[in-house]
């Protein structure tokens, strides 16, 4: 039932995007979205476009799952692209019905719009679609680690975090788990209207609430019995550490960001094709 | 009341990299009154078969006939079905939201649309049936006991008054007394009132001794179907799927290969004690 969610979820697959050191691919990921932002000419959306392809294709996760991903942020998506079209005023008016007016600007801001948001999220889908949630949390643990001199809790953070995503599955399992049992004890979930819905989630709320404060308890419990005290003098079993291949990601991911800087400044000519 | 399966099949998450046939071509009948095992190594689909019994789960293809009708028809009456078939999941106690016993227990027949006099008065008819000491009824139900917790969930579904009680490893993390007294009051609960019984357990004792059949399942599929002493009697193939038989079947084996003149075929304490005696009187 709420297994439906792919966004976030891991697509287990043998690719060199998937051996890639976390970092390299949270790097490029955060890198890849702010080129999104720092060009805005037709061409440069197609060498993004080229790189986002090439990116997906190495990755081998099928491009329908990525897609599927984007369902949630649909309505967004869909209010930005209106607000966008419908309510820029400058530039030569296109068309104009009653209050509607629709500007050649307008437009354009629009579907670069759509174009930028649809990247960003397809752009970081591929991230955790190729990393799993215990190393993503491994890669930002190391790359935050600088902070540790301004006193902030790096790997405390990393560790809820890691827990926080460990979680996620376990509570989904039993939310449906608990789910079923009220509905096979004729539980109604569906019917009604808005309060009589929300008072039929109170026998699922209950045990979910219950059983997650058990599941933090034990867990509590099972890290000071293998005497957790934090990340103080803490070392890892399987350090992070930079291959050939990650070098390489990251010369590539330069090259394009360079590659759209370039085309962003200096190619004079925007290419239009209305 | 009798449930029949017709080559159902069940995908998992069909499409996706995680897709999984968890049942393969099920063909079966229970019967009322029948108190049926179901055994089988972890994953080899007894949880998911149990659920389509009372239609939470729907198979990808196949039919299930409850009381000769076809529940997937459209505009069958699935809430009907539910509170036929009582099906009290692992570790039910998870399932315990109220604010006292007895109005947890009454959750089951309130859905069922009954009057709150009707609800109390199957309520504590369940309670009594589970054993459930009155002096609690009206404690929170997070203040109980395991053993107390998991009587007041399993009277939850007894207290809508089901044809059929499904019951998926009910003992699991029970002290050897609790699970003893609860089998006890299903078996007590079996033979008093006619109600179809279907258990899924692990443990090969438990399942010797209270069922009158047992359906075997290994990798999705139907194994064995059979009275328990036919089916232990594949005490060698049941290993290989990473079950075994009940330890006595074992011990028996044992007396006849050291040149005892004993049948093998007991499957509880009790069966091999006669037998033994049997073989030395005869």
């Amino acid at each position: 039932m709420i297994r439906d969610i792919t966004i976030g979820q891991y697509y287990p697959a043998k690719s060199v995007i998937h051996r890639l050191d976390p970092r390299v691919k949270i790097v490029c990921t955060l890198l890849f979205l702010i080129s999104l932002f720092l060009q805005n000419s037709i061409l440069g959306y197609v060498i993004a476009t080229l790189f986002l392809g090439a990116v997906i294709c190495a990755s081998r996760v099928p491009l329908k799952f990525i897609v599927k991903g984007l369902k949630p942020v649909i309505m967004l998506l869909m209010i930005t692209v209106l607000f966008n079209l419908f309510l820029t005023r400058e530039g030569s008016e296109l068309i104009h019905i009653w209050i509607f007016r629709i500007t050649d600007k307008g437009l354009r801001i629009a579907v670069y719009m759509a174009i930028r948001l649809t990247y960003l999220i397809m752009g970081s889908s591929i991230m955790t679609f190729t990393t799993t949630p215990n190393s993503l949390t491994d890669g930002i643990e190391k790359l935050l680690h600088p902070l540790n001199k301004i006193k902030v809790p790096v790997h405390e953070v990393a560790m809820m975090m890691s827990i926080a995503l460990r979680f996620i599955p376990i509570l989904l399992e039993e939310t449906d788990k608990i789910m079923k049992a009220q509905i096979a004890r004729g539980a109604d979930l569906e019917s009604g209207n808005i309060i009589q819905k929300a008072k039929a989630m109170i026998p699922i709320l209950v045990p979910l609430f219950v059983s997650a404060f058990r599941r933090a308890n034990d867990l509590a419990m099972a890290m000071e019995a293998r005497c957790y005290r934090g990340g103080d003098g803490r070392t890892k079993m399987k350090p992070l550490v930079y291959h050939g291949r990650d070098r390489a990601a990251y010369v590539v991911t330069v090259a394009y960001m360079v590659l759209i800087f370039c085309v962003g400044r200096y190619v004079p000519f925007h290419i239009w094709i209305f | 009341m009798s449930i029949k399966l017709e080559h159902i099949n069940y995908i998992y998450s069909p499409g996706t990299a995680y897709e999984k046939q968890a049942l393969k071509d099920i063909s079966l009948e229970i019967k009322q009154g029948e108190f049926v095992g179901i055994i089988g190594h972890t994953g080899s689909g007894k949880s998911t078969l149990i659920q389509h019994f009372n239609g939470l789960m729907k198979a990808t293809s196949g039919a299930l006939y409850y009381d000769g009708k076809n529940i997937y028809e459209t505009g069958y009456n699935m809430k009907e079905l539910r509170s036929q078939v009582g099906l009290v999941f692992q570790y039910p106690e998870h399932q315990l939201f109220e604010v006292d016993v007895i109005s947890d227990v009454c959750f089951g027949p309130k859905n069922q649309g009954l009057s709150q006099e009707e609800c109390e008065k199957r309520a504590k008819e369940a309670l009594e049936l589970v054993g459930f000491p009155e002096k609690y009824y009206k404690q929170s139900p997070f203040e109980l006991s395991g053993g107390q917790k998991r009587r007041a969930a399993i009277a939850g579904v007894l207290a809508m008054r089901p044809k059929v009680l499904v019951l998926d490893e009910p003992t699991a993390g029970l002290d050897p007394r609790g699970r003893d007294e609860i089998l006890d009051q299903i078996e007590y609960l079996h033979k008093n009132t006619n109600m179809t019984v279907i258990l899924v357990s692990h443990s090969m004792e438990d399942i010797a001794r209270y069922v009158d059949r047992i359906i075997v399942m290994n990798h999705g599929e139907k194994m064995f179907d059979d009275v328990p002493k036919a089916v232990f009697a594949h005490y060698r193939e049941l290993e290989k799927v990473g079950l075994a038989a009940p330890q006595v079947t074992y011990i028996m084996h044992a007396l006849k290969a050291h040149g005892m003149d004993v049948h093998t075929d007991a499957t509880t304490v009790e069966e091999a004690a006669e037998e033994i005696m049997r073989s030395f009187h005869d």
